[in-house]
């Protein structure tokens, strides 16, 4: 060891170096971070906002509307005073079906479905949005999975009656998965309570669209 | 930070991907290994993920190693390693949204993969940038090598199927692997579950200590050959 390098060790091994290392770090960690949400907050959202677009246009086929799906939701309060966003495709200012999200308990937490309903209250189409049910067992609720989800097309309240929307393990008409039953049975109440949701407020819901200013950007719901 | 002597290349490659694996050799990162490794596309998503994050964080510290003290440089690594894992999760989000959608569930899980640590205190902190990259480079594939393995295995065991979910991952190209073993399998849930990932784990170590007795034995008979045994 030369003297030299003996001083040189000296400053470094001095608190007040160590601290002020720490801290700078700290500081250009943090202002790292801003400018990387600040930077990419806008394309995030915009990207949100495009799969939003592209879930939507599962459940509201292209066909039934010619409006701007994202354009002036209603917001409704669920029954549980809850507020819910409601996206309508129109046809000139006539309702011909409604999309939201709505969510059931699974095996290991919520599941979000976003389902569309047209205006007589048939289902167009439920996609499940995100859920953590176990994959290989509880996953085949996801359309690139299986096409379990497609069996909803087309029924509504009466179609099967009420008492029938369940599994077949529950004596209703939609099909469980071998060894996952939770899953399913969470996934078909939503969707029921979805529909009744739709017939609580049928005349709001399809109501004939009141277009007023063109509404100031909403919030996209995370 | 002490400078070592730095390996050869070779041997940086040859210890990432086999003799000083993070998950055979070292037992590092069994988390992340165990909640992704269901499927070999999870496991080949959460390797590739790490790996980039691996070699990115050992490029930055070999560079910042002349500012840090033995007293500060835990948590300056943490710093640096969540702070780049922050970020590439941002950026893909935004501008490669469609790969973070597949990928985006496993960075987080980056941040609490002790290997990324440990190769930056054992390895980055102690030498020049350029080999520092290249070792987080093969303890990446190395670390990609056994979950791609071990997802496998648990997948053909536990559903039937061999890198289902790729085309999500990989492109539509890619479609050719997703490929099903056994038509009509009910499943094994337990290989799909954690215990089961400990199960193939430990037969995979198990299998590894295996193998290299059986070339250390090789080795070290084939230079005695005609030689006198050394007395043991
Ligand atoms: C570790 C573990 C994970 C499971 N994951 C799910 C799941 O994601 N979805 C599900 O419906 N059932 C899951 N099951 C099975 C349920 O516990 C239950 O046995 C199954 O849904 C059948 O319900 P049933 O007895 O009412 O028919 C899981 C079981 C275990 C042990």
């Amino acid at each position: 060891m030369t003297g030299a390098r003996d001083t040189g060790a000296g400053w470094r091994e001095r608190i007040s170096y160590q601290a002020l290392l720490l801290g700078g770090f700290s500081l250009l960690a943090a202002a790292l971070l801003t400018v990387g949400d600040l930077v990419t907050r806008d394309p995030i959202a915009a990207r949100r906002a495009e799969d939003l677009q592209a879930s939507l246009s599962q459940v509201l086929p292209p066909a039934i509307h010619d409006n701007d799906l994202l354009a002036a939701p209603l917001t409704l309060t669920d029954e549980a005073g809850r507020p819910r966003t409601v996206y309508r495709a129109l046809r000139g200012l006539q309702v011909t079906g409604i999309a939201f999200r709505t969510s059931g308990l699974g095996y290991a937490g919520p599941i979000d479905i976003l389902v569309g309903i047209d205006a007589e209250g048939r289902v167009l189409g439920a996609r499940v949005l995100a859920h953590a049910e176990t994959p290989g067992l509880g996953d085949k609720i996801e359309i690139a999975r299986d096409d379990w989800i497609l069996a909803f097309d087309g029924r509504s309240l009466g179609d099967p009656p009420l008492e029938r929307w369940a599994v077949a393990k529950d004596e209703g008409d939609f099909d469980q998965f071998t060894g996952a039953t939770i899953t399913p049975r969470a996934v078909v109440d939503a969707i029921k309570g979805a529909l009744l949701f739709f017939a609580a407020h049928r005349d709001t819901l399809t109501a004939a669209a009141v277009i007023t200013e063109p509404a100031p950007e909403a919030p996209l719901p995370r | 930070m002490s400078n070592a002597a730095t390996p050869a290349y070779g041997q940086i490659a040859r210890d990432g991907l086999w003799d000083n694996n993070v998950v055979l050799a070292q037992a590092l990162a069994l988390c992340p290994l165990l909640a992704v490794t269901g499927t070999a596309t999870n496991g080949l998503g959460m390797g590739l993920a790490t790996t980039a994050v691996l070699a990115a964080s050992g490029l930055l510290i070999a560079l910042l190693r002349g500012l840090l003290t033995s007293a500060v440089r835990i948590p300056i690594f943490v710093l640096v390693i969540a702070t780049l894992v922050t970020l590439v999760d941002l950026a893909m989000n935004a501008w490669l949204h469609d790969l973070h959608k597949v990928l985006g569930l496993f960075i987080p899980l980056i941040v609490t993969n002790c290997a990324i640590l440990g190769r930056a205190e054992s390895f980055a902190a102690r030498q020049p940038a350029l080999p520092a990259a290249f070792d987080g480079l093969m303890m990446g594939l190395g670390f990609t090598l056994v979950l791609v393995g071990l997802g496998a295995v648990r997948e053909i065991i536990g559903s039937g199927t061999l890198f289902a979910g790729a085309p999500l991952l990989l492109g539509e190209a890619m479609a050719f692997l997703e490929v099903t073993l056994i038509p009509d399998y009910g499943g094994f849930l337990l290989a799909i579950l954690p215990p089961g990932g400990f199960l193939v784990l430990g037969f995979l170590l198990a299998g590894k200590r295996l193998l290299d007795r059986r070339l250390a034995e090789r080795q070290t008979r084939r230079p005695t050959v005609g030689a006198p045994r050394p007395s043991p």
